[in-house]
């Protein structure tokens, strides 16, 4: 099971559910890796045949998995900013009655609930579960750059090089957590890295 | 913080305003315009927003919230439509039978509980009857900043079709009509699918067209939040009641043809309240000791508020029982 | 009455100053020798003579000063001032509330006349003479948000309202007390508050909210809020304080009488009538210790005050690691007496 339980946190940071088939006339599921498990877990024969898969598997084998609940549509992408072009090509084209689902790591969600958005889709109505790794999108607050893939506290920013600390304060907008400078006050004592979790 | 603490005074500012116009409209409807007596301009408002107008009959003060129908973008008129009630409480019938040109009113500063999503990439209106109100302001509203609008409006008959005429001629391909007695009736399914993603849909009209319009829009997968609806409340008379105010030590009797905050109101009590239709929660009121029955008709507290028996909206709801204690 | 603008700067130098009457009408915030959160609203409908309370948006011997940091806060990071498209409606009722009310209560600085939606806006202080047509963006040189706040002290937030809730969705935020406008943009009430440690399960949040929705147009409301910061230094932004937070580091016990201020936040809440939307102005005021100090209420008050705030506010504040030091000063100004309730200082000058 590739579940993690968050702990308690703060307003801002948001709460991944569990997917569940809704009513609606069509159906996008956005997921990368681990993701693929949420939406096999939410399929049924009639809602996949309304139902547009876009997949990232990332380092997994899910894909075939997936195919196999026969969507009306599916697409495999080597990496989320290749799917991008389509999933905003997929939105641009969607009516009301669509329903969202995204499952998967949280900056694939973060992002996908991006496009979402930008395309009328309002956020609260969009279904997330996360499965897989618990790494972050970081906004370094001081240059503005995002650094992927982060699970360790405090980090460097891939960016403009300072030392880091991991908030928990999360931007939907930006689809990112905010890192601000750790030594600040006291220059180049930057504590041992942890786990974000720790 | 004690720099210059003032009182919260209950109710929206007030404006003196002079009746202008008194237009019967047809069998039912009467629109009045006012002008204010200082020759300013309105405050600008936004589509959506209504005003409370203050109505002395015969030494009893009526408040009675009524939608601004004017256009937002002239501000000399402020103009609103009244159905006239026979079965009400009154004020609309104050309305109709006294109010004429000359006359000197009270109106509030508008106050918006029913307000456009500026984000939406179109507005799709549903106006039932007299509810048609609102709308005439909104779509005032966006035709001057190029939005993109929608209405479908039913009416019980041609001859009570409110402004169907100016609507039609000034925004043709845009308005829908509907004669409840030519059964004619909106295809709401098919209407609803193929709008575009980011359409919010409003409704102002009978509770029964508010609850169709919500129920079929969530069967066809529309997010709640994108349909948005106001009824006009109006407190319904009912058997009177007893009540005690406990922080002010005096029992009252509400009567049947007032509501609770009118009867609180009449008893010199300074109780809180801003729309007077149950939506805004300012006349929340803690509800000390009930032996009884409460008559929930708001729109403000959630379900297991309502059945808590702990608070009540007095601008519209009513008790029926032995004995209520409130907290004013 | 001629307000004299100060020449002095926020940054690099700090020549900044309070005069004898800045000092005397600051906003101090406590009204007793204790602080926690509060829903502390009250009306924005004037106040005493000549207070910072009088007038609709207060303009004082800074007003100059502070609109240059601004100009050079934006033109190093013009990120500080955004609006989502649909906030641009919002923007004018801004424009219009803030020059209609300037022109009404300081008549010698600043003019407006309006012939149908033509426009002409005097600002005598910056030097400004305008003539723009309402409603029409391209007859200014900024949006009108940014135009309009680009000539009055302190931060705006533009929340739109909408699904029982409030949302950031535009802003001018140059003299925050350490939030970015650029991370927060978007987010509802809650959201943006999620980092104010107690005050949540306080049910704080819940009560202002539903205050604030309710808000009406010519009835405006305000509080105050305050923090801590070293040098009058306005710009105390999460982008900057990679720079600015050594500062924090810089006191000692001789120089934090005029190094450590007290950053006051007066904040009001106007509804703004076309968009529905509610402005939230954040009006910062800077005093130093040592100017505290001067009056003696203030100076027992303060020190029980920091003295006895919870950990968690002080280090969410941001002045924990200093305030041994400071406990250290103020304590020489707390002789034990009592302190009269109120947040003004006592008139009559004590015996000495």
């Amino acid at each position: 099971m590739s579940k993690f339980e968050f702990p308690p946190s703060i307003r801002s940071r948001p709460v991944y559910g569990t997917l569940e088939a809704r009513l609606g006339k069509h159906h996008l599921m956005i997921a990368d890796a681990e993701g693929a498990e949420a939406i096999i877990g939410v399929a049924t024969p009639e809602l996949m045949a309304k139902t547009h898969i876009i997949y990232i598997p990332k380092d997994t084998d899910f894909a075939e998995k997936l195919r196999d609940l026969k969507p009306a549509q599916f697409y495999q992408g080597p990496s989320y900013a290749a799917s991008v072009q389509r999933i905003r090509h997929v939105l641009a084209n969607s009516h009301m009655g669509l329903q969202v689902y995204l499952a998967g790591t949280e900056g694939l969600m973060g992002q996908a609930q991006n496009e979402a958005m930008q395309a009328g889709f309002p956020h609260t109505a969009i279904q997330t579960e996360h499965r897989g790794s618990i790494a972050r999108r970081m906004q370094c607050v001081h240059c503005k750059g995002i650094t992927e893939d982060v699970e360790i506290d405090p980090f460097q920013c891939a960016h403009c090089g300072l030392n880091l600390f991991v908030r928990d304060h999360y931007s939907r907008r930006l689809a990112a957590y905010q890192g601000v400078c750790i030594d600040a006050e006291d220059p180049g004592n930057v504590p041992e890295s942890k786990g974000i979790y720790e | 913080m004690s720099a210059a603490p003032q009182r919260v005074k209950a109710g929206a500012e007030k404006i003196d305003v002079a009746v202008s116009a008194v237009v019967p409209l047809n069998d039912l409807v009467t629109r009045f315009e006012f002008k204010r007596r200082d020759g300013a301009p309105f405050p600008p408002f936004s589509g959506g927003a209504h005003t409370v107008v203050e109505m002395n009959d015969n030494g009893r003060t009526r408040l009675n919230p009524y939608s601004l129908m004017s256009d937002p973008g002239d501000l000399s008129t402020y103009a609103i439509s009244v159905r006239r009630d026979d079965e009400g409480r009154g004020g609309s019938l104050f309305m109709h039978g006294n109010v004429k040109i000359g006359d000197e009113m009270i109106i509030t500063y508008p106050v918006n509980l029913f307000s456009l999503d500026l984000r939406a990439r179109k507005h799709l209106f549903f106006a039932g009857g007299i509810g048609i109100t609102p709308f005439m302001s909104m779509i005032a509203q966006l035709e001057r900043s190029n939005g993109n609008w929608e209405l479908h409006y039913a009416c019980r008959s041609e001859s009570l079709g409110s402004y169907v005429d100016v609507l039609g001629y000034k925004y043709p391909g845009k308005v829908h009509i509907y004669y409840d007695d030519q059964s004619q009736a909106i295809d709401l399914e098919n209407l609803l699918d193929g709008q575009p993603l980011g359409t919010h849909a409003y409704v102002c009209g009978p509770k029964g067209m508010i609850n169709w319009i919500h129920a079929t829009a969530t069967a066809a997968g529309w997010p709640e939040l994108h349909v948005h609806s106001e009824e006009f409340l109006a407190p319904e008379p009912g058997a009177p009641f007893v009540v005690r105010l406990c922080k002010s030590d005096m029992t009252i009797t509400v009567r049947e043809d007032e509501s609770l905050l009118e009867a609180i109101e009449r008893a010199g009590v300074d109780a809180p309240f801003l729309c007077r239709g149950g939506s805004c929660g300012q006349c929340e009121t803690d509800v000390v000791a009930a032996d009884g029955n409460f008559i929930h008709r708001d729109h403000w507290l959630d379900d297991d508020e309502h059945a808590s028996g702990k608070k009540i909206m007095p601008c519209v709801s009513r008790f029926i029982g032995k004995s209520l204690e409130l907290d004013r | 009455m001629t307000l004299h603008f100060n020449d002095e700067t926020f940054r690099d130098d700090y020549s900044f100053k309070n005069s004898q009457r800045a000092i005397d009408r600051f906003p101090f915030p406590f009204h007793e020798d204790s602080y926690m959160y509060s829903v502390n609203m009250e009306q924005h409908r004037g106040g005493p003579a000549d207070s910072i309370y009088e007038m609709r948006f207060d303009v004082d011997e800074h007003y100059v000063a502070e609109m240059h940091d601004r100009a050079m806060v934006l033109a190093d990071d013009p990120l500080r001032c955004q609006s989502i498209p649909h906030m641009t409606l919002a923007g004018w009722d801004l424009l219009e509330l803030i020059m209609v009310s300037k022109s009404e209560d300081y008549p010698d600085l600043f003019e407006l006349h309006r012939d149908g939606d033509t426009w002409r806006w005097v600002n005598k202080p910056l030097g400004i003479d305008d003539t723009f047509t309402f409603m029409d963006e391209t007859t200014l040189p900024y949006g009108p948000m940014e135009y309009i706040t680009r000539q009055a002290q302190g931060d705006f937030c533009v929340l739109d309202q909408r699904d029982e809730n409030l949302w950031m969705d535009a802003g001018m935020i140059t003299t925050q007390a350490d939030w970015s406008l650029d991370f927060d943009l978007g987010m509802n009430f809650f959201e943006w508050h999620a980092p104010v440690p107690l005050a949540h399960e306080k049910g704080i949040f819940v009560r202002a909210l539903k205050f604030l929705l309710n808000i009406q147009q010519g009835a405006p409301a305000r509080r105050l809020n305050w923090t801590m910061t070293v040098n009058p230094l306005l710009d105390t932004s999460p982008e900057n304080y990679h720079k600015w937070g050594i500062q924090k580091t810089s006191v000692t016990p001789e120089n934090i009488g005029s190094k450590q201020h007290l950053r006051v936040e007066l904040q009001t809440f106007f509804r703004l009538p076309r968009s529905n939307a509610l402005v939230f102005p954040i009006r910062c005021y800077l005093c130093s210790f040592q100017d505290l100090m001067t009056k003696p209420k203030w100076g027992r008050r303060l020190h029980r005050v920091i003295r006895d705030l919870p950990e968690e506010l002080a280090t969410y504040k941001g002045f924990i690691d200093n305030r041994p030091m400071m406990l250290d000063y103020l304590s020489k100004f707390d002789d034990g007496q009592p302190t009269s309730p109120g947040v003004f200082p006592d008139a009559v000058p004590e015996p000495k």
